[in-house]
């Protein structure tokens, strides 16, 4: 075989694989993770993380699996509530921050909050419900605060920017209301 | 040709974790470990931290046995009926001694601010 029909074989076979790319994700068992005392008793009756996480939608991040995405394809159904007289809040509305500095401003999905949290847990201790009166800033989201509440801890982690940080200023023609 | 990335394996617990130690090893148990990847597949964030009345601060939270046996907190579903009940201890104390209470966030960095 010529050198070049050898390189195409190999470029083919490459290309072959890559679409079929492992799953690369890892995740700690529970007696190697540094939390759990290895020699505790419980370890046998505890689910190790891989187990559950693994069939689910990745992602790059935090658990390494999109939870949204999780949710919405059905993968799993977390209750919505325990008790009867809860009323559950589901808000499709989008938030536009615009007071971004230099990166595109921030689009805020209530959906996709909602359909986990209650209105109460980020209004009004949080964030006030009146558009451009939390005073949000990004170093305060770093200390913990804000967004900063549940995104690094619970939710996918702040390296993540473009997530939050996804309207180019050239794509937006007017200011939302209440943003200075 | 190949390059090997020789990834250190640092011990990190499973994002999201979070360990409750105020009181649990003064008291002679080992320390708590509260996975949240396990209880958001089954629960919606609204379950624990809008109807039990959990506050969504590592520490924030004043949880005792008494409550927890009384169907408060842990207790509203670790009561046998809808998770194991509480005679199953070290189901949740499994931690290691001498664990700070805290959660353990950031996948891919150490974690700024109060986590």
């Amino acid at each position: 075989m010529s050198g070049i029909n050898l390189r195409f074989l190999f470029l083919l076979a490459g290309l072959a694989l890559s679409a079929f790319a492992a799953d690369e994700r890892k995740w700690k068992d529970l007696a190697v993770d540094g939390l759990h005392d290895p020699a505790s008793l419980a370890l046998p009756s505890l689910q190790n993380p891989r187990a559950a996480l693994r069939p689910l939608p990745a992602d790059s991040a935090g658990n390494q699996v999109n939870w949204v995405k999780t949710l919405r394809e059905g993968h799993i159904k977390p209750r919505t509530n325990l008790l009867e007289t809860t009323k559950v809040r589901v808000l499709d509305q989008d938030v536009i921050m615009t007071r971004t500095a230099e990166m595109p401003y921030v689009r805020f999905p209530h959906l996709a909050h909602t359909e986990w949290l209650d209105c109460g847990n980020c209004h009004e201790g949080l964030f006030k419900s009146k558009a451009g009166a939390t005073p949000v800033n990004m170093l305060a989201i770093l200390q913990g605060e804000y967004c900063g509440r549940c995104h690094g801890a619970v939710s996918f982690p702040l390296t993540e920017c473009n997530r939050c940080h996804s309207v180019l200023k050239s794509s937006v023609v007017k200011k939302p209301a209440g943003n200075k | 040709m190949a390059v090997l990335m020789l990834t250190a394996t640092a011990a990190f617990p499973e994002y999201g974790d979070v360990v409750l130690n105020k009181r649990a090893e003064k008291e002679g148990v080992a320390p708590v470990i509260f996975p949240h990847w396990f209880h958001r597949i089954r629960f919606r964030c609204k379950v624990c931290h809008s109807e039990l009345g959990f506050e969504m601060r590592a520490g924030a939270n004043e949880v005792t046995m008494a409550e927890i046996v009384q169907g408060k907190f842990c207790g509203a579903c670790h009561n046998g009926e809808i998770a194991w009940a509480t005679d199953n201890c070290r189901l949740c104390h499994s931690g290691k001694p001498g664990l700070t209470s805290r959660i353990h966030g950031s996948h891919e960095t150490l974690g700024p601010g109060r986590w």
